[in-house]
């Protein structure tokens, strides 16, 4: 009876059963997306990942990318260990400079582990049609994976590298630096763009082409951060990604707010690659819940739809004030709020955000979040975006454009901003599209969105004198920092666990 | 005439021709006659508490014998792994506690029975709960972090390790510690090696009590408790928190402040009632022994809504067939429980409760809880709930019912009585399942509608076979014993799926079901050897195959040999009269350990999603991480032992002096990001090595007609360093943060040359008056900047010296006992004071404001200080476990006996640590339930 030694798992079961059938292709594919909204194979159970605060991928993203920046301002310093990030303080222990590095490493090992599972010749037994589903599959796993090593390098610059070929388990990762890392992800998407699904014929909810473009465009606008030095054939690069975005048919949508609210899957015009949320199948208390709930307050929370008030989250003056009243895009709740944040933790200092919310169309709110989180997609990238960065590639000297054509394409996102005003007050002249008009165009359009700490840097702003905001730095009249807050540290838990690794500043 | 020292003639001697069934007994003179074949030229002559005598028949067919009183530490017979061995001819480490010299008072839980009264055996209660079981650690345990706990083996049946649902980590808990009639505690590698691949951490073995061989003794004993809490986090009184607010506060947290004077922690923390009642009938009807009990126990915990509750049954028949050829044992165990638990949060809400506000509300809302809420009324999210509240709207029960059951075959072959056959079929089921209540108008849940739900039904099964050949031959001055076997053990769990629902029944998180399954197949031998009852051989050699890692690594061999020599029966000390017992004692063996590392481990396993977890409206398959490698940890250990007796053992003891060198160690430690698929992989990490001292001392200074003292010394000394850390081949890898998180900060590491476990921490740096400056750490590398290399290593939860003393003193009737326990140089991290004793931890949110820990006004740091060596204090203690009175009435009105106790448990503790208590699990402590004293009255009747 020494068979009896072979036991294998009843309620769950091995790749070796998995990886027989194209649906559970799908389902493994599935997991590679929702590690980027939901923490666990449970509702808020079973987490993927041991000893962390226990969130999804965007929350940490969310929040390292708005709660130090003029953006974001949160309530809850001591509760949730958020002091260190909001007042630019943190170290290498800090649970969620910790926590944003193991999630994003996380989703690179469930990719690796799918594209090492579906080489050619893994799959060679499935039918044709089959065939060419799971080379898509892999294809998405490809880019997904680019977009985490793309976190990666935005957030930590120089880091681990591990690729299908690595083995599963005991293995050190060499470590690349942030030039390497820009190379390959470079390279990556230049190689897969073409095999992601057009935007005709993609699925709701995978990466179209124009999602590898996008990054591309990102990446190359942001060079100088990553590679220490200028070139404007890079800013021509970007130029021409957002030009191949633009021209696969992607259009502003009208109404600004319907972008984030709870029907905002409806919005393939403008959403170019969204992170599906849905109170029923793919719920968290983080992503898009953790943005609507946590900008709620108690009297709030009726005109974002949700029925559990976080008052967590609140927006600070200094992004406020880039509005004027005439811009629709500033959605604030002002009622019994100040302006302006005196003191961080006091929820009723600084106005609330109204921009993302869990309501349909018909301005319900679809579930109860007290129970199952929102059903608000995460728009990751979105066509305002790109407009945006081809007239800044165009501002900082790239080719492929006109000033025409950019100015053209920023008075569209005007021209849905200020609606009846904007002949009068929303459109801007070609003479005013410079980069100072540029980073607070950004701030108006694409706030509360994960993008700003690195718009911030990239005009260097972030850590330095040249722009100040309340609270920057832990003072209420703020200060500049020491520049290495630009790149958040790997944990020190990291070091001690692959010594390829350093920290060169913290 | 067989007589006994005082010359007395002896009734009812056992006479035997050696090695048939012919016998007889002597009668009321001590007299017998026996017809004795004339090829048969000895008798052996035997008597219960009496050392067997085998004396050759004289010539005149006249033999006479005078049979002297076993002598304890010599005669008694010590079970053993797979077999009994007299105490005289161990060659191993082993510690044997029988009933008689068991602790006393309100034992919750077996391990409790031997709590402080062995060498090298720590036994740690996880918190003041009645439900929180306790942790066990023989010789600090040889693994780092896959397991330490020892095996228990229950009257031959190895137990699993691990909880049930509704009663986790505590199932020894559900075993009447009443039934037990010894523990004997496995510490060396040659006395462990024998239980192979589940050993490195010893092995305790319970034996429980069985029937008696005369008329029926009925024992009725019933213990009554009172518990009281004892020491509590020490936090700002209500004057100073007011001041503190009104000092440094903002205006808003300074509205916060009320008017009341609450002291929360008089309202959660009550006198705490328990009850323990046994009764067993125990003889022997028409030839077959038996014994049957039935236990209530009712503990309720200090903690309020806090409750244990325990009813046992127990039958235990042992008959002897086929003149004594043929021995059988059937032993049932079955016990149910109920518990409610009390939600533990309380605790820190207590001590962080805003004493200027009041309990209740004074209106309806939440249940009349004053709560801190929204300005619309609602509850604030991530508050603090009232910890009165909390603990009477949250219910939370559990029930378990296990029975443990037993089948021995012991069979003396007929045609060679020397030879046994040994079966046990063992087979141990439990069932747990708990229900959760919250009403949805209760802050805890309010949002999402309260609770109410069922989890479970967990159902345990462990199948056990096992058999073995038995050789037990005395031949002149040869005497062996042997034997050979084989054992085939299953393991099962399943728990099915539910739903979180609340009151409306919508549900509001899915748990899959869950099975889980292992085997373990074993092959074992050992020979035991004595020539000349001096020098004395044990060879054992077992070998193990689990279903746990995979085929390539999945069977191990475990060796061991062991060498005893009794000086004291050599001709140059016979002279020597005050001596009694001189050995020495060598032993080497391996052992293995494969235990807390999951059944499936070795295995690339998929998980399924549940309802909410999925994408593209489907299910999604999620890889676990794992280590396809995985295999045994395996200790080499050596022991080196002297035992002693003096003055007929009235002065007696014994001193181990051990290695031990752990290879490939199982432990949970960071994997380098994006090489699996998790932060933290169960992995064979490394080596460790440890050596100890263990010293016992047992002394009878007074024993007369009205005097006896008894005093019970140990003492023993362990250190472990880490010698490798192998995560990967080649690699340099320094520091392993392991151990307890608070807020993702790990504070303990393991490093290569260094004690495992060290905390990982600044060197705090103080101003001229002594007080911590906040942030302000060494610079211990000296390169201008504070950072992580600044980190150093500063002591470990183990301690340096252990020590227990146990005294009894009886005069006539009455005895007073008492026991004592010592830790040195064990630290703990205070995490308490740390969480809690920073300005900012005053304030989570607008509503509320939270009390600060004492230590704030020692700091008055703003921010926590996570990694600070300020938090790392040294807790070392002095303990009274036990003080105990009791009289015995005698024989009252010639139908029963009577005695009575009075104990206290958990008297006094003496320390210098500034938290609740310096004996924390895994050195941190985090809002710990205390430890309550235990004040009880003990009644005994013997019909």
């Amino acid at each position: 009876c020494t068979d009896d030694l072979d036991q294998m798992p009843n309620t769950s079961t091995t790749s070796s059963q998995v990886y027989t059938t194209a649906a559970n292709y799908k389902a493994v594919l599935g997991k590679l997306y929702a590690s980027f909204v939901i923490a666990g194979q449970e509702k808020d159970g079973n987490k993927d990942l041991s000893s962390n605060l226990g969130f999804d991928y965007m929350r940490y993203y969310f929040n390292l990318q708005e709660c130090g920046t003029d953006e974001v301002a949160s309530t809850w310093l001591e509760g949730d260990k958020l002091r260190d990030v909001t007042f630019l303080n943190w170290d290498a222990n800090d649970p969620w400079v910790s926590d944003m590095y193991y999630r994003a490493y996380y989703t690179i090992a469930l990719a690796n582990e799918l594209i090492r599972n579906a080489t050619d010749s893994k799959i060679s037994g499935f039918s044709d049609a089959e065939q060419a589903s799971l080379r898509t599959y892999r294809t998405e796993a490809r880019f997904l994976r680019a977009l985490a090593y793309y976190h990666v390098l935005d957030l930590y610059r120089n880091a681990p590298f591990v690729t299908e070929n690595d083995p599963v388990g005991a293995f050190i990762p060499p470590r690349y630096t942030a030039e390497k890392l820009f190379q390959y992800i470079e390279s990556e998407l230049l190689a897969i763009n073409e095999s992601l699904p057009a935007r005709q014929t993609v699925e709701y909810g995978h990466a179209p082409q124009a999602a590898a473009w996008t990054l591309l465009s990102r990446l190359y606008l942001n060079h100088k951060v990553y590679l220490e030095k200028e070139d404007a054939a890079y800013y021509t690069q970007c130029i021409t990604w957002c030009n191949k975005v633009i021209a696969a048919g992607y259009t502003i949508e009208g109404d600004y707010a319907k972008l984030f609210n709870a029907d905002n899957h409806l919005r393939t015009n403008e959403i170019i690659f969204p992170l599906v949320v849905d109170a029923t199948l793919t719920s968290s208390w983080g992503a898009s819940t953790s943005i609507i709930c946590g900008a709620s307050n108690a009297d709030s929370k009726t005109l974002l739809g949700v029925s559990s008030e976080w008052n967590s989250f609140r927006t600070r003056g200094e992004l406020t004030n880039k509005f004027d009243d005439d811009d629709r895009r500033g959605m604030f709740y002002t009622q019994g709020q100040t302006q302006f944040i005196e003191a961080m933790d006091n929820q009723v200092h600084g106005y609330l955000s109204l921009k993302w919310t869990n309501l349909n169309d018909a301005g319900e709110a679809v579930s109860n979040t007290a129970k199952d989180g929102v059903s608000t997609d995460y728009p990751m990238f979105r066509l305002a975006d790109v407009y945006l960065m081809l007239a800044e590639a165009h501002v900082r000297g790239g080719a492929g454009t006109s000033l025409d054509i950019a100015t053209g394409y920023v008075n569209q996102l005007r021209e849905r901003a200020y609606g009846d005003n904007y002949a009068t007050k929303g459109q801007i002249t070609k003479s005013a599209l410079t980069l100072p008009f540029l980073i607070d165009e950004r701030a108006r359009e694409l706030y509360w969105e994960g993008v700003r700490r690195t718009d911030l840097i990239r005009f260097g702003m972030f850590t330095t004198a040249d722009y100040i905001w309340q609270w920057k730095g832990g003072i209420k009249e703020g200060k500049a920092v020491d520049k290495k807050y630009n790149i958040y540290p790997i944990p020190a838990t990291e070091l001690s666990a692959n010594p390829n690794l350093k920290n060169e500043n913290y | 005439t067989i007589t006994d020292q005082d010359n007395i003639p002896m009734i009812g001697v056992t006479i035997m021709v050696p090695g048939t069934t012919l016998g007889t007994i002597t009668n009321n003179d001590g007299q017998y006659s026996l017809s004795v074949p004339a090829e048969f030229t000895q008798l052996q002559i035997s008597f219960m508490g009496y050392e067997t005598v085998v004396s050759d028949i004289p010539a005149n067919r006249v033999l006479n014998a005078q049979l002297n009183e076993e002598t304890h530490s010599l005669g008694d017979v010590v079970v053993i792994g797979y077999g009994t061995q007299r105490k005289g001819d161990l060659t191993g480490s082993i510690a044997n506690v029988n009933s008689k010299d068991f602790n006393q008072g309100m034992i919750g839980s077996p391990e409790q029975l031997i709590n402080g009264k062995i060498a090298g055996v720590q036994i740690m209660s996880n918190g003041g709960s009645p439900t929180a079981g306790s942790s066990i650690r023989i010789r600090g345990g040889a693994s780092l972090n896959a397991n330490n706990d020892p095996l228990i083996v229950l009257d031959g049946v190895p137990l699993e390790i691990g909880g049930i649902s509704g009663n986790s980590n505590n199932f020894l808990s559900l075993i009447n510690p009443n039934d037990i009639e010894s523990m004997t505690v496995l510490k060396d590698a040659s006395s462990t090696a024998i239980y192979g691949s589940r050993a490195s951490n010893g092995v305790i073995i319970i034996t429980t009590k069985k029937g008696a061989a005369d008329k029926m003794k009925i024992n009725v004993s019933s213990t009554n408790s009172i518990q009281t809490k004892t020491k509590l986090a020490e936090m700002l009184s209500r004057d100073e928190f007011v001041q503190v607010v009104n000092q440094n506060g903002s205006d808003a947290q300074k509205n916060l402040l009320g008017s009341a004077q609450t002291d929360m922690n008089d309202e959660i923390f009550q006198m705490a009632y328990g009850t323990d009642n046994n009764v067993s009938l125990s003889g022997t009807y028409n030839k077959l022994p038996y014994r049957v009990s039935v236990g209530y126990y009712n503990q309720d915990g200090i903690l309020m809504t806090d409750n244990a509750q325990r009813a046992t049954g127990n039958l235990s028949l042992s008959p002897s067939l086929l003149n004594d050829f043929l021995k059988l044992n059937i032993n049932v165990k079955a016990s149910h429980n109920s518990n409610r638990f009390a939600i533990n949060d309380a605790i820190w809400g207590a001590s962080t409760w805003n004493p200027t506000q009041p309990i209740y509300s004074g209106v309806s809302a939440y249940g009349g809880y004053n709560e801190a809420l929204e300005s619309n009324g609602e509850p604030v999210t991530g508050a603090v709930i009232n910890p009165v509240g909390l603990l009477k709207q949250h219910h939370s029960t559990s029930t378990i019912n296990r029975v443990i059951g037993n089948f021995d075959v012991d069979y003396k072959l007929h045609v060679l009585p020397d030879m046994r056959f040994h079966a046990t079929l063992g087979y141990d089921y439990a069932k747990g399942q708990g229900d959760i209540e919250v009403p949805a108008t209760a802050a805890q849940y309010f949002m999402s509608g309260g609770r109410d739900y069922s989890y479970g039904p967990q159902e345990n099964t462990n199948r056990l076979l096992t058999t073995y050949l038995n050789y037990n031959k005395t031949i002149g001055m040869h005497a062996i014993d042997a034997i050979a076997g084989y054992d085939y053990q299953y393991w099962k769990s399943y728990t099915g799926a539910y739903e979180q629902t609340n009151v409306a029944g919508e549900s509001q998180t899915s748990t899959a079901a869950n099975d889980q399954r292992h085997v373990l197949l074993s092959y074992y031998g050992r020979l035991n050897y004595t020539l000349m009852s001096r020098y004395m051989l044990t060879a054992t050699v077992r070998q193990d195959g689990t279903s746990r890692f995979s085929q390539d690594n999945r069977w191990g061999t475990f060796p061991s040999v062991a060498l005893g020599w009794r000086l004291s029966e050599e001709a140059f000390l016979n002279e020597w009269d005050a001596l009694t017992n001189l050995k020495l004692r060598g032993s080497y063996g391996v052992t293995g350990q494969q235990d807390g590392i999951g059944n499936y481990a070795y295995l690339p396993v998929y998980t399924i999603s549940q309802n909410g977890a999925g994408y593209f409206n489907s299910y999604t398959y999620r890889p676990q991480a794992y280590d396809a490698n995985l295999k045994w940890e395996t200790t080499t250990a050596y022991n080196w032992g002297l035992d002693f007796g003096f003055f007929n053992n009235r002065l007696s003891g014994s001193i181990d002096y051990y290695t031990r060198q752990t290879e490939d160690l199982l432990a949970r430690v960071p994997s380098a990001a994006g090489t699996n698929f998790d932060k933290t992989i169960m992995t064979n990490v490394g080596n460790v090595d440890s050596e100890g001292w263990e010293m016992v001392i047992n002394a009878t200074p007074v024993d007369n007609d009205n005097w006896t003292w008894n005093l019970t010394v140990n003492a023993s000394t362990q250190s472990m360093k880490v010698k490798n850390l192998s995560l990967v081949k080649n690699a340099e890898i320094t520091n392993t943060p392991v151990g307890p998180t608070i807020d993702s900060y790990n504070f303990q590491v393991l490093t290569e040359g260094y004690e495992p476990y060290m905390f990982y921490v600044y060197h705090q740096l103080y101003d001229p008056q002594g007080k911590p400056i906040e942030g302000a750490y060494a610079d211990l590398n000296n390169d201008g900047t504070i950072n992580s290399s600044d980190l150093y290593r500063y002591h470990s939860p183990a301690p340096d010296y252990i020590f227990g003393l146990s005294s009894t003193l009886r005069y006539k009737q009455w005895n007073l006992g008492m026991s004592l326990r010592a830790n040195v140089g064990n630290y703990v991290y205070n995490g308490m004071a740390m969480n809690t004793g920073a300005f900012n931890t005053m304030s989570y949110n607008s509503a509320q404001l939270n009390n600060l820990s004492a230590s704030y006004l020692d700091t008055r740091f703003t921010s926590r200080q996570y990694l600070s060596d300020y938090y790392v204090e040294n807790a070392s203690f002095l303990k009274m476990d036990n003080l105990t009175l009791g009289y015995n009435f005698g024989r009252i009105n010639n139908w029963f006996n009577l005695n009575a106790t009075a104990m206290v448990q958990n008297v006094f503790t003496i320390t210098n640590y500034s938290g609740v208590d310096p004996e924390v699990p895994q050195g941190m402590d985090r809002s710990f339930y205390p430890r309550p004293r235990i004040f009880s009255l003990s009644l005994g009747l013997d019909f």
